[in-house]
């Protein structure tokens, strides 16, 4: 159970720290007449594509006593990243951040820019438009980012494998407790756990697909 | 037409609310520290059930709680290298403990060579294949299309597999049909699954509850080198004394007793080099 609970508070920092990041940084993507746009919008995609181990590998690197992140770390705490919760909760976070963005862009970008351009007329700044305009109506596109950035962090394997440790209590989560009872040949209890995760994983896809049928997750089907 | 959307959206943040007092609870359920004294061990998973065994009982013994993380013990040697917070280490030989040792990472005395492990084949109960009348030729048996044995590149079971194929000159003729597990409980996971239909791994496991009921044959000692296998305290590890004091209790009779329950052999160390008897 320790794992699940990990698991949990794991995908709660990362969906609260995504939300801060990526709002501003969809804003951006979605109403930004930026020329290099195209770019950024594929860094942002590259987890979606790119190997977990590959990720794993460099934020390894990265975090380790030699690398950048680990030296300023160990500069500031005394200590490393890898192998610790907070590294998970940063390695977690690049790994999720498309899960967060693309949802956000999406529903930003179905925005009527009527309503826009008759916010700035009405005298409204850019803040006072996204928190009276823009929020309010891309709320289903925000439940759906939040939703899926948490069930993608319980869910995620290959890179808490790589720079986690598997140490109980701190980085074993949910998904590499099954792996380990699976090698261990423990599967009665590896059952236990994939079916809570299985159920999980259903509940919470079906929540947003349920609830948001119109807009949120338009994306997601195309 | 605002207020419709307000009601439509109402279930949603229930929804979210209820997701976030769940996450709240697991939050605030690690916020209160353990006062138990804790071991973090990091061991080769040839020891999943021998040390899961000495552990629970060293935990009644002495009130501690052992955290058990088990995988390839090349795998922990690089980790423990990139500073992963574990205190002991149970190698499945000596060469990765000595390595760390040359590091800087160990406490000086502190390595105790704790068993001798042993290479055996393992086919899954029902298995038509005759292990000690064919010994290592059992591995071209025509019903064989995969064998499993661990990763030979970090693990040291893997490297003794590789080392006993060759020098049965079988090699050659298996290369194709090795399926290579992560380490040696995940190859014994291949065979006990029937995905592969034989495995090289350790007695150990053979000789664990899951195993048990198929059928094992010692591959010769002379046909791989000594598996020798080394624990060491970590540096970093901040209760020395409860780590040196759980070596000792592996050293123990009752400690060697469940050693030798799951195949293990004694290291051939007088008890004099069995480090590390005095307290820190």
């Amino acid at each position: 159970m320790t794992e699940l609970f990990l698991s949990f508070r794991l995908a709660f920092f990362v969906t609260a720290i995504l939300l801060v990041l990526a709002t501003p940084l969809a804003y951006w993507l979605a109403f930004s007449k930026f020329r290099a746009k195209f770019l950024v919008e594929a860094v942002v995609a590259l987890p979606l594509v790119l190997p977990p181990t590959v990720l794993g590998f460099y934020l390894l690197v990265a975090m380790g006593p030699r690398g950048p992140l680990g030296k300023l770390w160990l500069a500031l705490f005394g200590h490393t990243l890898a192998f610790t919760f907070t590294g998970l909760v940063i390695a977690s976070v690049l790994y999720s951040l498309p899960f967060c963005v693309q949802p956000l862009v999406a529903s930003f970008e179905r925005i009527d820019p009527k309503l826009l351009a008759a916010s700035r007329v009405l005298g409204a700044n850019s803040w006072r438009t996204f928190r009276t305009i823009v929020f309010p109506l891309s709320i289903p596109g925000v439940i759906t980012a939040l939703v899926l950035t948490f069930a993608h962090t319980i869910g995620e394997f290959g890179v808490v494998l790589m720079v986690g440790g598997n140490l109980l209590g701190a980085t074993r989560t949910v998904s590499i407790s099954i792996y380990d009872h699976v090698q261990s040949i423990e599967y009665a209890a590896a059952n236990q756990l994939a079916l809570i995760l299985l159920a999980i994983s259903f509940v919470l896809l079906a929540l947003v697909y349920g609830l948001n049928r119109s807009v949120g997750v338009r994306w997601l089907s195309n | 037409m605002l207020r419709q959307r307000d009601n439509r959206l109402s279930a949603p943040w229930f929804f979210l609310a209820c997701l976030f007092l769940l996450c709240a609870l697991c939050v605030s359920a690690r916020a209160v520290p353990s006062e138990q004294p804790q071991l973090n061990i990091a061991a080769a998973s040839d020891l999943k059930f021998a040390l899961t065994a000495l552990a629970s009982a060293f935990e009644k013994q002495s009130g501690a709680k052992l955290n058990l993380t088990f995988g390839s013990s090349g795998n922990f040697f690089a980790q423990i290298k990139n500073g992963a917070p574990f205190d002991l280490f149970f190698s499945a030989d000596t060469e990765f403990p000595r390595r760390l040792d040359t590091a800087g990472l160990v406490v000086s005395n502190s390595t105790y060579e704790y068993a001798v492990g042993r290479l055996v084949l393992w086919v899954p109960p029902g298995s038509k294949i005759d292990l000690s009348k064919s010994g290592m030729n059992s591995l071209l048996d025509p019903s064989v299309q995969k064998i499993a044995i661990a990763n030979p590149d970090h693990a040291p079971y893997g490297r003794a597999a590789a080392v006993a194929l060759r020098s049965a000159g079988l090699y050659e003729k298996t290369k194709d049909k090795l399926v290579i597990g992560e380490n040696i409980s995940q190859a014994a996971q291949f065979a006990q699954s029937g995905n592969a239909q034989i495995g090289i791994i350790a007695m150990s496991l053979a000789l664990s509850p899951p195993l048990r009921s198929g059928k094992y044959w010692e591959i010769p000692q002379r046909q791989y080198f000594p598996l020798i296998q080394s624990a060491v305290i970590l540096k970093r590890c901040e209760q020395k004394d409860l780590a040196a004091s759980f070596l000792r209790f592996v050293a123990t009779p009752a400690g060697t007793k469940i050693l030798e329950d799951f195949g293990f052999l004694k290291a051939q160390v007088s008890v004099d080099d069995r480090a590390p008897l005095k307290p820190y």
